[in-house]
């Protein structure tokens, strides 16, 4: 099995490598989040623990850029499912597990080259972090971006053409990303939107990423979100194995 | 080598149920060709796809390649092949690097899918295109390799879904060829499906009719042809009529109809009629200018089971870019 999905990640990652623009390209929503909304926050949030207001804003875009690139991972299966490739696969003794795994280790993969950039770009812009909490907020970032291409793909299985894809991908991310405080700290808000977003896994994510960019590694918010990461990653790749398990007899 | 029992399937779509396959009875031995022939929507596809193990069947049973389809799916697709009528080739993927991938996911170790792909490439023309985006291909080219990447694995049995269709006539041939050799020489069983009476005709042992999702006859081409009108003879002469006696006379003849230039009639086989024709027709005096005997196309073969022609939608099955 890690044989098999060794095969389909080299597959998938074939055309990143051959042009690795794309991984750029695929990120200028996040580039422009952080360059043109981050120095509006400078003067904006004091946050206590926090030197400057980049070690609030960035580990945020960080989310963010872990569920754009996540959950939008189902597009790249459209075109081949539609090829046939995704067949021509299944009927080789291939592991039906591998042929997710392949695909999600691709996207794990991709975001962590996309948050090393969108982090040099932070700290060009003046971010000031503890490294190591900078890299394990990078690897919870990978963790989440995995678990939500794991749910993307299976989406797309079951919604095979863009027409039904893109409106449930859009209306999915769109209310995840404004209910977890990925731009402000939801603690601004009024009680009921505080309510709402604690049933967000992204917000513990958010917050998990915020104590580690100030260096608060033993925080309840660290443990949290690490946990609920790892228990979503679980569960949309269970999800998304049966799935492509029962795709067939 | 393939063992089909009351083999079905059912579809639900939000409006509607389609009952794609209703009970396909059907056995391949090892080392036939056998085709499916029947026009777009008949079922052909859903039943390649269930034997492939990529779609469970409603019901039925059937053991393919040795193994039982529903209990050791595995095992059936070590032993297979499939090429899909739209191929199976990466959007992005280049020749080699497709061919590599499909003989590594077969469990080949990296140097014996590299001598593996080495030996396909050069069977199938490929060695130049070798570094190629397959999206750059011609359709020709492209078959070719979605004919070597169902091959990879030197699989027993071989299923081809509409091989040529959308292909030029010269690498229609080729394709042609190719199943013929591999048939031949490798001795691979091969069951394919096609809406071409002529594809039907030049490569299959056997071949089964599908209409609506059931198989409406069987037989070697030239059987199910037998079957339906034997064959037809059209004898020119100045005296049709005195020709038309005659033909009348011989066993089996009908639907003797005469024209101002000559006579058509129906015998069971034309080619074992002809020489008691011709020495009745000597012996009577009457002179003839021209015999032919035309054996009777699938189309016909269709036509008689199904009441309706073959081609009545002219739509084409779109093939995928
Ligand atoms: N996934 C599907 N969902 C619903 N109907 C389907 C599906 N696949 C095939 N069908 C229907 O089943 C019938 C047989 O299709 P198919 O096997 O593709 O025919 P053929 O390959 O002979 O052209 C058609 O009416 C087709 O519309
Ligand atoms: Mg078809």
């Amino acid at each position: 099995m890690p044989r098999d999905t060794l095969l389909v990640f080299r597959h998938t990652i074939g055309p990143v490598l051959r042009s690795p623009a794309t991984i750029l390209i695929s990120m200028v929503q996040t580039i422009l989040y952080l360059v043109l909304f981050g120095p509006l926050l400078e003067d904006l949030v004091r946050v206590p623990g926090a030197a400057n207001s980049w070690q609030v804003f960035a580990p945020g875009i960080l989310v963010q850029l872990a569920l754009f690139t996540g959950a939008f991972a189902g597009f790249a299966l459209l075109p081949d499912l539609r090829a046939g490739v995704v067949e021509r696969m299944r009927v080789t003794p291939v592991s039906r597990t591998a042929l997710l795994l392949g695909r999600v280790l691709r996207d794990v993969v991709v975001t962590m080259a996309q948050a090393v950039l969108l982090l040099l770009a932070a700290t060009a812009l003046g971010m000031r972090a503890p490294l190591v909490g900078v890299v394990l907020g990078l690897l919870l970032a990978a963790v989440l971006a995995g678990a939500l291409s794991a749910a993307s793909y299976t989406m797309a299985l079951a919604l095979p053409n863009e027409y039904q894809f893109a409106p449930v991908v859009q209306s999915v991310t769109l209310p995840l990303m404004l209910l977890s405080g990925v731009l402000l700290p939801i603690a601004f808000g009024p009680d009921w939107l505080r309510a709402v977003s604690k049933v967000n896994p992204l917000t513990y994510a958010v917050d998990a990423e915020r104590a580690l960019f100030v260096g608060d590694y033993g925080a309840t918010d660290v443990l949290t979100g690490v946990t609920v990461v790892l228990v979503v990653f679980g569960l949309t790749v269970l999800w998304g194995t049966r799935s492509y398990r029962r795709q067939n007899a | 080598m393939i063992h089909v029992r009351g083999l079905a399937r059912r579809f639900h779509t939000r409006r509607s149920t389609v009952d794609a396959v209703t009970g396909v009875d059907l056995d391949v031995a090892a080392g036939e060709v056998v085709g499916f022939l029947g026009p777009n929507g008949a079922g052909k596809t859903t039943t390649l796809r269930m034997l492939t193990t990529l779609l469970e069947p409603s019901a039925g049973s059937a053991e393919v390649a040795g193994h039982d389809l529903l209990r050791e799916p595995a095992l059936v697709r070590r032993r297979i092949g499939y090429v899909a009528q739209g191929g199976g080739c990466s959007p992005h993927g280049r020749v080699r690097e497709e061919l590599v991938l499909q003989a590594r996911l077969h469990r080949l170790d990296r140097d014996r899918a590299r001598r593996r792909v080495d030996e396909l490439m050069d069977r199938f023309a490929l060695t130049d295109l070798a570094d190629r985006p397959t999206a750059s291909l011609s359709g020709g080219q492209r078959r070719r390799v979605d004919l070597a990447v169902g091959l990879v694995h030197d699989p027993a049995v071989l299923f081809l879904d509409e091989p040529t269709v959308a292909l030029d006539p010269r690498s229609r041939a080729h394709v042609w060829d190719h199943v013929r050799s591999l048939n031949a020489e490798h001795g691979t069983t091969i069951f394919l499906t096609t809406h071409y009476l002529d594809e039907a005709d030049a490569l299959c042992d056997r071949v089964l009719v599908i209409d609506h999702g059931r198989i409406v006859a069987a037989g070697s081409p030239s059987e199910l042809k037998r079957q339906v009108s034997g064959d037809v003879v059209e004898v020119g002469s100045a005296r049709p009529s005195a020709v038309a006696e005659i033909a009348g006379r011989l066993p089996g003849a009908r639907d003797v109809t005469t024209t101002a230039t000559g006579v058509r009639f129906h015998v069971p086989r034309g080619d074992t009629a002809l020489p008691e024709l011709l020495p009745a027709l000597v012996l009577a005096g009457v002179s003839i200018t021209s015999v032919q005997v035309h054996r009777p196309t699938l189309d016909d073969v269709f036509l008689a089971m199904t009441g309706r022609p073959l081609h009545d939608d002219t739509q084409e099955a779109p093939v995928a870019a």
